[in-house]
């Protein structure tokens, strides 16, 4: 009863548990449990530096500044480039606590994948929206089964994903013949 | 070599790489033998995190063999089989010495609110994954542990997150003898929250989510009470409902940034871009606790904003807990338990996939097809 002191009986009984479930209460004592407490001072994690040897920096690397200077370890994949680095590199000016830096990131996200589809054309490694799309598992793992008569919560907005996925190729294929359209029309009108 | 590639949002494909090479002293270059795809990458699959670079190889989940190490590695070999958590850890800064590995201050330098993390965009250090043949492993002194003989590869791939990121959550939840824990999500997280939950003495535990098979695997693997919550018009309710009005007394979300439930958020959040992630999970985890309860978040977010019902939280006096998982601080106890057979990890593994059909395992893990919860991926040709 929620409106007495004594839970009503909404749980099983412990020692039911302890024969039902393998393991049941092996942990129970959290002094039994890894993450307690939460800090445990620990000098034995394996390093054997006070501060780590720094890493080489190949190029500018950016980095939050939040930190008080570049991390002695950091990754080197994808250095920025095009119009992408340039926005990437002026959002790392502003600190994480300001939606600028995050929302500037997410652009140069988009602007980095455009870039991506043209220099995947000109390198002769084009993208193709079907199989990096992976859709061959709609048939090889039950597309359809996987869906009809599921009562799955997101089928309600997948149809979006679809169009997501091809709404890029639409808009920028449209876009090409838009523009090539205007331009037969100047020549034509200027003939 | 061969790696897993990002090409943008819904796409990924598999690419010729350079072999990473030793960039530190204490680096480790290791040769992939066991990798997997966690529902977390679907974040970066779907374009939610920012600064996820087109060229990127995700993987965080990931076992191999030491192939090559620095000048300054003194606890691995060449040839040493080796696990490898998904935080990058230095070992010795202010957080690590606190056994708060996950939140490394000495490995990220896009970020100073998260540690670096292999594979996961560069708001997480912009660090090269584990779905390739091989992998720049940084402080290989410190992270990395060596797989102990008894235990199988399929376990070992899911002590690198997945368990012991599921066993945290329940930690996170600080329950007691007979305590009711509701965890919100079936996937392969949710499914160790709740398998755990009974080992630290859950009274009852119960699972919710929205696919069927997952919920039956909740059922068969962790022994819960499940609900499908589109066969509730309130799910808040019900969750009063069967516990007496009271709620439960820990809820634990283990379903993060794309929680299903609520349309307007899904296109907010998944398809617009414009909060941190969905908050459905994490508000019906508040709603559904009951008051000076314990809520644990383990689902992951972004850094942007989110809606959360803070002020349910104050109202109802609630604990929230919540962190990235510190891995290597919980194997021991673990490597424990999966000898004794207390938590068998790969029994929820349901596909292997080589390498070659990364694409398609994205697309099926991302949309739900073939009851698919655990795909690992095999980078080495047969």
């Amino acid at each position: 009863m929620a409106y007495t002191a004594q839970k009503s009986k909404i749980a099983y009984d412990s020692n039911e548990l302890r024969n039902r479930i393998p393991g049941w209460g092996v942990d129970l004592d959290p002094k039994d449990r890894p993450a307690v407490p939460k800090e445990k001072f620990n000098p034995n994690t394996g390093a054997h530096w006070t501060f780590p040897e720094r890493q080489a920096e190949r190029w500018p690397r950016e980095r939050s500044p939040e930190h008080k200077f570049l991390t002695p370890v950091f990754g080197t994949v994808c250095p920025p480039k095009g119009i992408s680095g340039m926005i990437r590199r002026y959002a790392y000016k502003f600190s994480e606590g300001r939606a600028a830096h995050w929302l500037l990131l997410m652009g140069a996200d988009r602007v980095d994948v455009l870039e991506s589809r043209v220099t995947g054309l000109l390198t002769g490694r084009p993208d193709n929206p079907i199989t990096e799309a992976g859709l061959q598992s709609e048939i090889k793992h039950h597309g359809l089964r996987s869906r009809l008569g599921q009562h799955r919560a997101d089928l309600k907005h997948q149809p979006l994903d679809l169009l997501i996925m091809v709404g890029t190729w639409l808009a920028v294929g449209s876009a090409i013949y838009a523009l090539g359209r205007a331009i037969a029309q100047n020549g034509s009108a200027e003939r | 070599m061969r790696a897993m590639v990002y090409r943008g949002p819904y796409r990924v494909r598999m690419e010729e790489k350079d072999i990473p090479s030793i960039e530190h002293p204490n680096d480790a270059i290791v040769r992939v033998t066991c990798a997997a795809i966690c529902g977390s990458d679907l974040h970066l699959y779907h374009g939610l995190m920012p600064d996820t670079r087109v060229g990127m190889t995700f993987g965080h989940e990931f076992t191999g063999v030491v192939e090559e190490i620095g000048s300054s590695v003194q606890n691995l070999q060449r040839g040493d089989r080796v696990l490898v958590p998904f935080n990058i850890c230095c070992g010795s800064c202010f957080f690590c010495v606190r056994e708060l590995y996950s939140n490394c201050h000495n490995t990220n330098p896009n970020a100073s609110a998260i540690g670096g993390i292999y594979g996961y965009s560069h708001t997480c250090g912009g660090y090269d994954g584990g779905q390739a043949e091989y992998v720049r492993v940084p402080f290989a002194d410190v992270g990395p542990s060596k797989i102990p003989e008894w235990m199988n590869e399929e376990d070992a791939v899911l002590l690198t997150d997945a368990c012991p990121t599921g066993y945290f959550a329940a930690e996170l939840g600080e329950i007691k003898e007979g305590d009711v824990v509701v965890v919100f999500g079936a996937g392969p997280v949710g499914l160790f929250a709740a398998r755990s939950s009974w080992l630290m003495g859950a009274g009852r535990v119960i699972v919710i989510d929205h696919l069927d098979y997952r919920l039956e695997k909740a059922r068969d693997f962790a022994q819960a009470e499940t609900i499908n919550f589109t066969e509730h018009d309130d799910l808040v309710m019900h969750v009063k409902k069967i516990t007496d009005f009271l709620g439960a007394d820990v809820c634990i979300d283990a379903v993060g940034a794309e929680a299903d439930g609520s349309f307007f958020q899904e296109v907010m959040t998944t398809k617009l871009k414009l909060q941190g992630g969905s908050p459905v999970a994490l508000n019906w985890a508040i709603d559904s606790v009951r008051k000076a309860g314990t809520v644990s978040i383990i689902g992951a977010y972004g850094p942007l904003f989110s809606a959360v019902k803070i002020g349910d939280v104050m109202n109802k006096g609630l604990t929230l807990r919540s962190n990235q998982c510190s891995v290597k601080r919980h194997w021991p106890r673990l490597f424990e338990h999966v000898k004794n057979g207390v938590l068998k990890p790969s029994e929820i593994v349901t596909h292997r996939i080589p390498l070659e059909e990364i694409a398609e395992g994205y697309h099926m893990m991302s949309s739900k097809l073939d009851n698919c919860i655990k795909p690992l991926v095999q980078p080495q040709a047969a």
